[in-house]
């Protein structure tokens, strides 16, 4: 089937899941969280839109939105900056009755003279959380195909209670008709879980909106999919390419680790469907004379004279002399003096690590050091 | 809206580059690729731009496509202005008739029209071929401090090297009183870098007048700056002290490249006030394997490497496969290195292909004749064959 892509309108928010990275999130939003040596996870569904022919993107934030808007800017960089669509930034609408939303419908009613105005037909809608490399067009096809009000994205596989306890659960019937929704329930084994990516039309969305808006609810999760499961078609859209789910510091840790491993880094990054970013300027990163860096991803700007292994290094980052750095996630301008040991370490934004300091932690539970931090 | 600019750049950028041979086949010398992850013409482009020049006319005539698809509307080096930024320039039919540029002082002659329309004070002219870090308001201060007609930037270089350049012999003050070509017995080591500013107003009169001169050769040091000298106009040096190369032929540019890593040499790309602006190729981080060794090297974004990497300039999208050694070299964009492959001493061009076991260029102490002794070249999108063997010093064309 053949999908006018220039049809769909993309909603992305920025601040869903703000709680499960911790410290991380303290002083920016979820999709302004740093991720894979130059990204900030908003690339993700930002770049899947634009790839998959969407050319018109809000951006739905609600706090802590500086780095975010500073990462954005015109949007140039993802092809978004344009006279006809493009990328559009919606913060809280200030008036009485819409400040802070607390839910996702009341997220989207801040933003529904937005909806409202776009000229497209249908509506896709994904959260930060989920990185992946993923083509909405078959989902937009599959969606009108079926006749469904919603289509949710979905992972069917085994998950450990851990992974379960905060996600959506689907169960479906053999037609892929969604018969009951759960809420981060206490499970494990085999489930179909939400990605937080779902399609419907632009019209069913205002008129579902407006209904729970009107009776107080604003849970999109708990007051329609789950409660109204029942009488609205929800369809699942099986999802079976690579993809890592950012749910806890250490699934973060784990999925920047996940990406050392060829394999998937090339599921991730693939050619002419690439992932965009700010552009920084860096100039092409240095090793030096006696460095030894192993299974790596390294960022532009990097200047390595020490140690390095099994990490990921972003833009700028300075590892010193007789170094070493092992299992280590260093955002960008992170500094490590000379001789400085590192191990299970996630360092964020302009850290630095005197000479001579020496950090372990444990895979389980990395140590995390808050941006900007001297230790 | 319009802006008067006090000073406007033109950047020489059209010539054929024919000492870089298998390099600028299909593509022109200023973008060439260099230093990882920069073309040349991002030098001068990013000096404009950090010395708040932000209006350039780009004059092309050589190959243009890869060069123009490059500077685009000028966004990567903040070129793009509603008033001024980047231009490329060209050469185009009038309704007297249509020329290619003819020389560098032609070239400019036929774009008077393009500078007037910002009435600058001063014209600099610069070239699409050195790597440096200058800053030309410095030059510009000078140039109006000495009241001059036309200032040229000056290298002192060392006596023994001074015979391959331009020489500029300058009275006390730095008044350039004579100049001679490539000298054998240089009278000075003054050696012009191919910079000038010109107060336009004065240079216009000159590119006239030389272009109704049916003999001229229309070119910069050969007519303008003699016809200035003998009408008794101020010419002046401006002494230069940073790193400065022309990187015009294989050898320079292979050396300019190294020069890069080597920490006795002042030219730092890592200084953030004056940044080398590039024009983004949106790839991955490096992806630096288990089998990896890489000391002493600048490597770039959307490269995976699992061989060994020494002394070398790896450039964006570059895979070294495992058990492939990379010394003293250069890898332009895309080009692949595969198993057990040695790329010693040599430059392989973009998107090109060196097959499993070849051998491409060797060390210098491996070979008795020192002059059959040189960089290798292998050409852009190239195959080479597996277990090929590509000598030192050759350039290679097609397929092997």
């Amino acid at each position: 089937m053949d999908v006018n892509m220039g049809n769909v309108l993309g909603l992305v928010f920025a601040n869903m899941h703000d709680t499960t990275l911790g410290d991380m999130t303290k002083n920016r939003t979820m999709g302004s969280v740093m991720f894979g040596g130059r990204y900030r996870l908003i690339d993700f569904p930002l770049s899947n839109m634009v790839n998959s022919g969407i050319s018109e993107v809000g951006v739905i934030t609600k706090s802590n939105y500086q780095s975010l808007l500073d990462h954005l800017g015109s949007a140039r960089e993802w092809d978004l900056a344009r006279k006809k669509g493009g990328l559009f930034i919606l913060p809280p609408f200030g008036n009485v009755e819409s400040t802070l939303y607390r839910g996702r419908i009341e997220a989207l009613y801040g933003a529904m003279s937005f909806i409202k105005n776009s000229r497209a037909k249908y509506v896709v809608l994904s959260d930060c959380d989920v990185v992946t490399n993923i083509d909405y067009k078959p989902i937009v096809a599959q969606h009108i195909e079926s006749g469904a009000d919603i289509t949710a994205v979905a992972h069917t596989g085994v998950y450990s209670s851990e992974d379960i306890k905060t996600s959506t659960v689907f169960n479906v019937d053999e037609n892929g008709t969604v018969t009951s929704v759960l809420i981060n329930p206490d499970l494990s084994g085999t489930c179909t879980t939400s990605l937080n990516m779902f399609v419907m039309s632009k019209d069913f969305l205002i008129d579902t909106i407006r209904d729970a808006m009107s009776r107080g609810n604003v849970s999109f999760e708990r007051n329609v999919l789950q409660e109204k499961c029942r009488e609205l078609k929800i369809k699942v859209f099986e999802y079976g390419n690579y993809f890592s789910k950012l749910n806890s510091p250490s699934s973060y840790f784990k999925a920047n680790m996940e990406l050392l491993e060829p394999a998937n880094a090339q599921k991730l990054f693939v050619p002419k469907r690439s992932i965009y970013t700010k552009v920084s300027d860096n100039a092409p990163a240095k090793y030096d004379l006696d460095c030894t860096v192993k299974n790596s991803l390294i960022a532009d700007g990097c200047i390595i004279e020490g140690e390095v292994e099994n990490s990921v290094l972003f833009r700028g980052v300075k590892v010193g002399k007789g170094a070493k750095v092992k299992n280590c996630i260093l955002m960008q301008g992170t500094s490590v003096g000379d001789n400085a040991e590192l191990n299970y370490l996630i360092t964020d934004k302009n850290v630095t690590i005197c000479d001579n300091h020496i950090l372990t932690s444990s895979p389980q539970y990395p140590m995390y050091v808050g941006k900007g931090a001297s230790v | 809206m319009f802006n008067k600019k006090e000073c406007v750049a033109m950047l020489l950028a059209g010539g054929q580059g024919s000492r870089l041979y298998a390099l600028t086949q299909n593509v022109a010398k200023p973008a060439v690729p260099f230093g990882a992850k920069y073309r040349i013409i991002d030098f001068p482009l990013s000096n404009c731009i950090n010395s708040g020049i932000d209006t350039v006319g780009v004059l092309t005539q050589y190959q243009p496509l890869v060069l123009n698809e490059y500077i685009g509307n000028g966004q990567p080096w903040d070129l793009d202005r509603i008033h001024g930024g980047v231009h490329v320039l060209p050469p185009y039919q009038t309704a007297s008739g249509a020329d290619w540029y003819t020389g560098t002082a032609n070239a400019i002659y036929q774009n008077i029209g393009f500078v007037d329309r910002y009435d600058p004070e001063y014209v600099i002219v610069l070239s699409g071929d050195h790597i440096y870090k200058m800053d030309y308001n410095k030059m510009l201060t000078y140039h109006k401090e000495k009241n001059a007609d036309a200032t040229i930037a000056v290298l002192d270089v060392p006596k023994e090297e001074a015979s391959r350049f331009g020489i500029m012999i300058t009275d006390e003050d730095d008044n350039i009183i004579d100049f001679e070509e490539k000298p054998k017995n240089p009278r000075s080591t003054l050696a012009s870098m191919g910079i000038y500013i010109f107060t336009w107003k004065k240079l216009k009169a000159y590119l006239i007048a030389n272009e109704e001169d049916k003999e001229a050769t229309k070119d910069f040091g050969k007519n303008i700056i003699p016809d200035m000298r003998e009408a008794g106009e101020k010419l002046v040096a401006y002494r230069f002290d940073g790193y400065w190369k022309d990187v015009g032929t294989i050898d320079s540019l292979w050396e300019a490249n190294m020069d890069l890593i080597n920490p006795n040499i002042p030219i730092d790309l890592y200084d953030a006030s004056w940044k080398i602006y590039s024009r983004n190729p949106v790839m991955p981080p490096q992806s630096i394997g288990k089998n990896a060794q890489i000391q002493n090297s600048m490597v770039t974004e959307g490269c995976v490497i699992d061989g060994s990497v020494e002394f070398s300039m790896i450039s964006d999208g570059v895979t070294v496969e495992e058990g492939a050694e990379i010394y003293d070299s250069i890898l332009m964009p895309g080009a692949v290195v595969k198993k057990g492959a040695k790329v010693e001493y040599a430059i392989v061009g973009e998107n090109s292909v060196i097959g499993e076991n070849s051998q491409i260029g060797a060390k210098p102490e491996t070979i008795e004749d020192k002059d059959s002794w040189g960089v290798a070249v292998v050409g852009n999108n190239l195959t080479v064959a597996p277990e090929s063997v590509v000598a030192p010093k050759a350039i290679i064309y097609e397929n092997i």
